[in-house]
């Protein structure tokens, strides 16, 4: 395998990386308040439908984006209704939610457009294109490094960055902010939280909207940066990847930004079985790639290699007096 | 004291959900330019007025009474099961195996030995989930959603490998012997004068389906074990001091509830395609969740909402047939049925506790 193989794999390995964080990132907010989201899926896949049917109606991605961000934060409202204000089943509301945007996005893709449940493919401006980073052109012809600015760090569209900004921010928001340890302590012991006269209430409702904001923002990138346009089913398990990426990075920032990137190199490998099959000279089954992911979830969750332990006060609602 | 008649919580709750998710789903219905009304007459029109409607939303019924009974156990000890479309493929591998490679004499050995496969593979796959949340604490929902995807992974192999005759194209198994397909309705019910149930898939498995709502009542409500099952649930410390082994309830209630998973596959896989394909389960194994919710756990309710979700399939797929709207509307009442009757429970509940308890005080 070349030099310029391992730039392609790796640079796909950003590209599908970059969903999963996001949404991991989403989830992280969520869980470290104490709600359980499995619904991360549905929140991508409506606003991958929004963001795209927007982008291809208005022709500004942008518009797109802040569609898509919309749509997946209704959901989030949705959930947070259920599972703070009516102390509902956290697992039972993000079910219902994942189950709801599979539906309503075919339903309402095939009455806008009645194309079989997907919009029609973006191009120009209804599309975040590859950003060049500077002096990217000029400095490919240094050896080993230009190539590798050229290839893998230039030449992303810019949500892509921004996915990358989203992590030490994350970690900032989380370790150095008043509202990060108020998020974390009512993960962990709401009570206490309460206590000091902090609203558990609130605090958990900022947690969930955060997390739709990042979900939406996974979720156009699907259909505006990854592909261009929206097909039925796009998100193809990525929130679940992405929650067992979160369990891999035991609901730490900078661990998510690995487990994601481990993941998004399995995805990317599963695509380029020949290569594999170059290098190690066996062949791999693709199907054992596609399951790996949760394969290493399920070994990680059983304690056998290290130990992840959930927020205390994950999945079950503050009841304030008995 | 309780605040609401039992009737209430048992019906009236149900019912009220149900309301409120048919509105909602109306409101879709009209959103995207289609009348209500019309579609409703179509889905009773194609499911309900024609016995071969009956023989497809019975055939649909058969799956969800499966997977809706699998979730209900499963709740019944307090655990969420959401990997009843795992272990319904696993079910369908067992079947598989039992079909192609064993010589029964006669279909109804070949349906009890895929019965035992069906619910042996299914168990086997809830036994990994089951074992780690017993021993290690690993969540068991997000390990029955990691086996779902293993699952589907290690079918999608054996499919396009092992499995699949030579010189097929199509990731599926043989065929099974014609021996071995199970008696249809039309096979048993229509007569000469009489056609009944023509080319509906409902086969004898959905009697099958009865006996299990049958056992899951008596091993539920009047067996030790039930008891046990039931105690575990509503207080794992009271069980604990009672001297109820919290592993092996987890691990026991686990195991059956994926074998009644896996027994979906005897409806789908020999009653019905007569070969293991790919996505064998149709997302049965999620609607069992929203079955389970709707008939409280109780074998006769999960047997009226299994129907009940048995017709809105079939009457689903009439109107993707006759009208501009798409099958997915199915997964968009599911949805409301999942979020009203299983997140929304309070929402439903609060006002009525209120209610009843003014009622009362009115009487005092």
């Amino acid at each position: 395998m070349d030099f310029m193989t391992i730039l392609q794999v790796l640079d796909s390995t950003v590209r599908l990386a970059i969903p999963l964080l996001l949404a991991c990132l989403a989830g992280l907010f969520s869980e470290r308040a104490g709600i359980f989201d499995i619904g991360l899926e549905g929140k991508m896949l409506i606003a991958a439908f929004f963001s795209a049917a927007i982008a291809y109606t208005t022709g500004s991605v942008w518009l797109g984006l802040l569609a898509g961000i919309a749509a997946s934060l209704v959901l989030s409202v949705l959930h947070g209704v259920a599972s703070i204000t009516f102390r509902g089943n956290q697992l039972i509301s993000g079910v219902a939610i994942n189950f709801l945007a599979a539906g309503m996005t075919v339903l309402i893709a095939q009455d806008w457009f009645a194309q079989g449940g997907r919009t029609p493919s973006l191009s120009g401006a209804a599309r975040f294109n590859p950003v060049t980073l500077p002096f990217a052109e000029s400095l490919q012809g240094v050896p080993v490094l230009g190539p590798i600015y050229y290839e893998l760090i230039s030449g992303h569209t810019i949500l892509v960055y921004l996915g990358f900004l989203t992590v030490p921010l994350t970690w900032w928001i989380l370790y150095r902010t008043r509202f990060g340890l108020r998020l974390r302590a009512v993960g962990e012991n709401p009570a206490a939280v309460d206590t000091a006269g902090v609203s558990v209430v609130g605090l958990r409702y900022a947690a969930v909207l955060i997390c739709g904001v990042l979900c939406g923002i996974a979720g156009a990138y699907l259909a505006t940066a990854l592909q261009a346009g929206f097909v039925k089913d796009m998100s193809a398990g990525r929130g679940y990847i992405a929650l067992a990426a979160l369990i891999f990075a035991k609901w730490r920032p900078w661990y998510a930004l690995m487990s994601t990137l481990l993941f998004g190199f399995l995805q990317a490998v599963a695509l380029r079985p020949d290569l594999i099959q170059a290098t190690i000279g066996i062949k791999v089954q693709v199907q054992l790639l596609d399951a790996l992911p949760y394969i290493l979830t399920v070994i990680i969750l059983a304690g056998f290699v290290g130990k992840a332990i959930p927020p205390r006060a994950g999945g079950e609602p503050y009841v304030k007096e008995r | 004291m309780d605040k609401m008649p039992a009737w209430a919580d048992v019906v009236l709750i149900p019912l009220i959900s149900l309301l409120l998710a048919a509105i909602l789903s109306a409101l879709v219905i009209l959103a995207i330019g289609e009348s209500p009304v019309e579609a409703f007459n179509l889905m009773v029109d194609g499911a309900l007025m024609r016995s071969s409607g009956w023989g497809y939303t019975l055939y649909y019924a058969t799956n969800f009474i499966f997977t809706g009974l699998a979730v209900a156990v499963a709740f019944h000890a307090r655990m969420f099961n959401i990997g009843g479309e795992g272990q319904a493929m696993l079910g369908g591998l067992g079947v598989a195996l039992m079909c192609l490679y064993v010589p029964w004499p006669h279909w109804s050995l070949a349906m009890l030995g895929s019965t035992l496969g069906a619910a042996a593979f299914g168990a086997l796959w809830a036994l990994i989930p089951a074992y780690l949340q017993a021993k290690r604490g690993s969540h068991i929902v997000i390990t029955t959603i990691m086996f779902n995807f293993i699952a589907a992974a290690l079918l999608n192999y054996l499919l396009i490998g092992v499995l699949k005759p030579k010189g097929s194209m199509e990731p599926a198994s043989a065929k099974f012997d014609p021996a071995f397909a199970l008696p249809t309705f039309q096979d048993m019910f229509a007569s000469e004068g009489n056609p009944l149930f023509r080319g509906a898939p409902a086969n004898v498995s959905f009697f099958l389906a009865l006996l299990a709502c049958l056992f899951v009542w008596l091993l539920i409500w009047r067996s030790r074990l039930g008891y046990e099952i039931r105690a575990y649930g509503w207080s794992q410390t009271g069980a604990k001091y009672a001297g109820i082994s919290g592993t092996k309830i987890i691990i026991v209630s686990m195991l059956i509830s994926g074998g009644l998973a896996g027994l979906m596959a005897v409806n789908t896989t020999q009653g019905e395609a007569e070969r293991l394909i790919l996505n064998m389960t149709e997302g049965a194994g999620f609607i069992g969740i929203a079955v389970a919710l709707m008939g409280r756990n109780h074998p006769f309710g999960v047997l009226l909402a299994a129907i009940l979700f048995g017709f809105l399939y079939q009457g689903g797929a009439e109107l993707a047939l006759w009208t501009n709207i798409p099958r997915e509307l199915i997964v968009v009442i599911q949805a409301l049925v999942i979020l009203f009757t299983g997140a929304l429970d309070n929402m439903v509940r609060m006002p009525l506790e209120r209610l009843f308890l003014a009622l009362r005080r009115k009487e005092g």
